[in-house]
């Protein structure tokens, strides 16, 4: 049938299973919106672009599936940057439609005309300008094959107005992708894989690192077996957390600059790591030279480019974490590692007695009471979507997740302002989940604008602000590098309670420990968003802390009292 | 030095996604060559990269990531045949001239412009074996000169060849680059 490229644009997504598309109109993109109108796609009419590309990396993250954002050119999609670009540091499976300028005037520096594709370029999986209404339905198949395959990431697609106005024949059949024919390699390699099982096999002191690939392969289960039939210690990733149960006596928890000291220790004095789907990254490795120093290691990844970037290993097995897991599994012996285990459970008794959760209930709130009330509250099942900064990783410390992608959360890029808009995304994707929506006052600032469609789309999701009156990790950062000179950090906010309901949006402040469970248990029985407004402790700092650059093991550990550390009260 | 050769779609803008990519992992190039394949749709290129072992790894992997490159491989410390081609204008006039036509013999170059004041030397092989003529060369006065890049080719049946292109994936759809 003939069809304009806008409509065989909204087919084609149809078509591929999208409901929601996240996005703002203008110029450029305008043909699609009209068709968009007549289409059964939901769109979902944003604040700022950031946000569209944020919700569809969020909307991927909590579904598993595919995320889309849409936006119109020059401004429209140069605002999509940021966003593109913390999907592609988090391996999201993101696709971005963008209007551009009709091809006839491409390069003359039309009204909206920029090169999105060119800024686009080191940020996205694949790129691609789209001047044919004959050649949408073929590329935008293309680009969810490409981001959804191997390494999954974001793929931003640029339609010229010209392209969406003219008619072609659309035939499903007939878009069928035709990928360039690339050199298939055998990423098998015997003699690694023996290697690493021999390692897996002689191995006193095992850990299991833990990454989000495990998710993104779907290996969970097949992880799962690998840990019970070895019996091995799993520490995990920020973007791991999820993929294997945190109540399971095996998890250690969260690895790296914010890990508890009992899991950087245990890594530091292993013998081998297995890194399955995760990346050495600087904030999870420390000082290289001094990281895991007693330590063979095994890595699992899909991505050649990561085998050897940071760290060198003993037996790389390149490909999919659960085929490969699924391989070695039946190759490795059950093995008693009680004493090692034991050892490690020791290292934990050391670090709960400084746990401020065992400290005396002085009245003063801190941000880790906050989260700790609301993991008990939802009983560990909610969705939470983070931010960047002391809170994520209060959250990653005291939100016990036991199922996989309950956690979202901008890990590689560290984007402020991700949160609110992820998680409207996460809503969509999972809207039977009770989903939270956790971010530092620093954070919630850069889009709160978002609020407005969360009232628009007339959705329920639960945000906390974690307020300190400061951008709390830089602040932090301050305090222990800069001598406390507190440059730029102190921020001023407005009454976020009263802001909310200006949107229309129920909200409430909380300023004691008292108010904290009760407060969530209201927010929780509302059917409708609520925002609440948590005055923590503002001096509060994050512990343990591995300093940017310092070995794993040297951590600034908790300090017996908070209090004394904290110069002063709220 | 590491020397790559990567086959590539022959299409506007895949140039500029590999030297992109090399920018984005701080690898400086040395010299990259560009030219088709016997298949149109194709280009093959040499890429000598100033990084080490490891480098070239990271590169030659990501390149492979990229939708448009169809195999990437890093050829260094392999039996290779090395091609360098220069053009080389230099000053000659009656005197020296005889002196320059000895020497261009010695190189096995060729002479292929002749003007009064100046000759054009066209000079293919090793890169030592340029930068040799070069130094002798020197003293006369060069006035200007172009050079092509290596282009390496590995021997024997050391074969690197993409798959042929347009391999309908249909049924293989989600699967297409597993590759990676």
């Amino acid at each position: 049938m003939k069809l304009t490229g806008a409509e065989i644009l909204c087919e084609t997504l149809t078509r591929l299973g999208v409901r929601e598309i996240f996005g703002y109109p203008g110029g450029a993109i305008l043909p699609v919106y009209d068709a968009l109108g007549k289409s059964k796609l939901h769109h979902v009419l944003v604040r700022h672009e950031q946000g569209a590309t944020h919700m569809a990396d969020g909307y991927a993250r909590a579904s598993g599936g595919v995320g889309v954002a849409m936006a119109t050119s020059g401004p429209g999609a140069t605002n999509m940057v940021t966003g593109i670009a913390t999907a592609m540091m988090d391996s999201s499976p993101v696709v971005c439609v963008t209007g551009q300028v009709s091809s006839k005037v491409i390069g003359s520096d039309a009204f909206q005309e920029i090169d999105i594709t060119g800024i686009t370029m080191p940020i996205t999986k694949h790129n691609v300008v789209v001047t044919q209404a004959g050649d949408i339905g073929r590329t935008l198949r293309e680009a969810f094959v490409i981001a959804k395959s191997g390494r999954p990431g974001p793929v931003l697609v640029d339609v010229t107005k010209d392209a969406q106005q003219a008619t072609a024949e659309f035939e499903w059949d007939a878009c069928t992708p035709k990928l360039p024919a690339k050199r298939i390699r055998n990423n098998h390699d015997q003699i690694e894989f023996d290697r690493a099982v021999e390692l897996l096999n002689t191995a006193k002191r095992p850990v299991i690192l833990a990454g989000r690939g495990i998710m993104l392969s779907n290996a969970m289960q097949a992880f799962e077996k690998f840990v019970r039939v070895g019996n091995y210690p799993v520490a995990m990733t920020l973007l791991g957390i999820g993929c294997f149960p945190a109540k399971d006596p095996l998890n250690l928890g969260m690895m790296g600059m914010h890990g508890e000291a009992w899991v950087n220790n245990a890594i530091q004095e292993a013998d081998l790591l297995i890194a399955v789907g995760m990346r050495f990254d600087d904030r999870v490795t420390g000082d290289l030279r001094t990281y895991a120093r007693n330590a063979r290691k095994i890595h699992i990844e899909i991505d050649r480019a990561e085998i050897n970037k940071n760290v060198k290993v003993d037996a790389a097995l390149v490909g999919d974490a659960r085929e490969v897991l699924e391989s070695l599994t039946p190759l490795i012996d059950t093995r008693d590692h009680s004493v090692w285990i034991r050892h490690i459970n020791e290292l934990k008794g050391d670090s709960a007695v400084r746990d401020i959760q065992s400290l005396p209930d002085t009245g003063h709130l801190y941000a880790a009471h906050v989260i700790n009330d609301l993991w008990k509250e939802t009983r560990g099942e909610a969705i939470v979507v983070t931010d960047v900064g002391q809170h994520q990783m209060w959250e990653a410390q005291y939100y016990h997740h036991d199922r996989p992608r309950t956690l979202i959360t901008s890990g590689g890029l560290g984007t402020m302002g991700f949160a609110l808009p992820a998680g409207i995304g996460a809503k969509f994707a999972k809207p039977d989940s009770e989903v939270w929506v956790v971010v530092g006052d620093g954070g919630f600032q850069m889009t709160m604008s978002e609020l407005a469609t969360i009232v628009q789309e007339k959705i329920n999701v639960k945000i906390a602000i974690i307020n300190n009156g400061y951008l709390g990790m830089v602040r932090q950062w301050q305090e222990f590098f800069y001598d406390k000179r507190y440059v730029a950090t102190p921020l001023v906010a407005p009454d976020f309670a009263a802001l909310a309901n200006a949107f229309g949006i129920r909200a409430g402040s909380v300023t004691t420990r008292a108010e904290s469970v009760s407060a969530i248990r209201m927010a929780r029985e509302a059917n409708e968003t609520v925002l609440l407004d948590f005055r923590v402790e503002q001096e509060d700092s994050m512990y343990p802390m591995v300093p940017a650059g310092a070995s794993l093991h040297d951590m600034i550990r908790r300090p017996h009292n908070p209090l004394v550390e904290t110069a002063s009260d709220a | 030095m590491q020397t790559l050769v990567a086959y590539v779609e022959n299409k506007p803008g895949v140039l500029n996604r590999v030297s992109s990519l090399a920018r984005r992992l701080a690898i400086n190039i040395d010299s990259l060559t560009v030219g088709p394949t016997e298949n149109e749709e194709i280009a093959r290129m040499t890429i000598v990269a100033h990084t080490d072992e490891r480098g070239a790894h990271r590169l030659e992997a990501s390149l492979e990531k990229l939708v448009d490159v169809l195999l990437a491989e890093n050829i260094s410390g392999r039996a290779l045949l090395e091609r360098d081609l220069a053009l080389i204008k230099v000053a000659a006039d009656q005197q020296n001239r005889p002196h320059l036509m000895e020497l261009i013999k010695v190189f096995r170059a060729r002479v292929v412009d002749v003007a009064p004041e100046s000759l054009i030397i066209e000079v293919s092989g090793t890169v030592d074996k340029i930068d040799g003529l070069l130094e002798v060369l020197r003293p006369f006065g060069v006035l200007e000169m172009a050079r092509t890049g290596r282009i390496s080719m590995t021997r024997g049946n050391d074969l690197l060849r993409p798959p042929l292109l347009d391999i309908e994936s249909g049924a293989g759809e989600p699967e297409v680059s597993k590759a990676k």
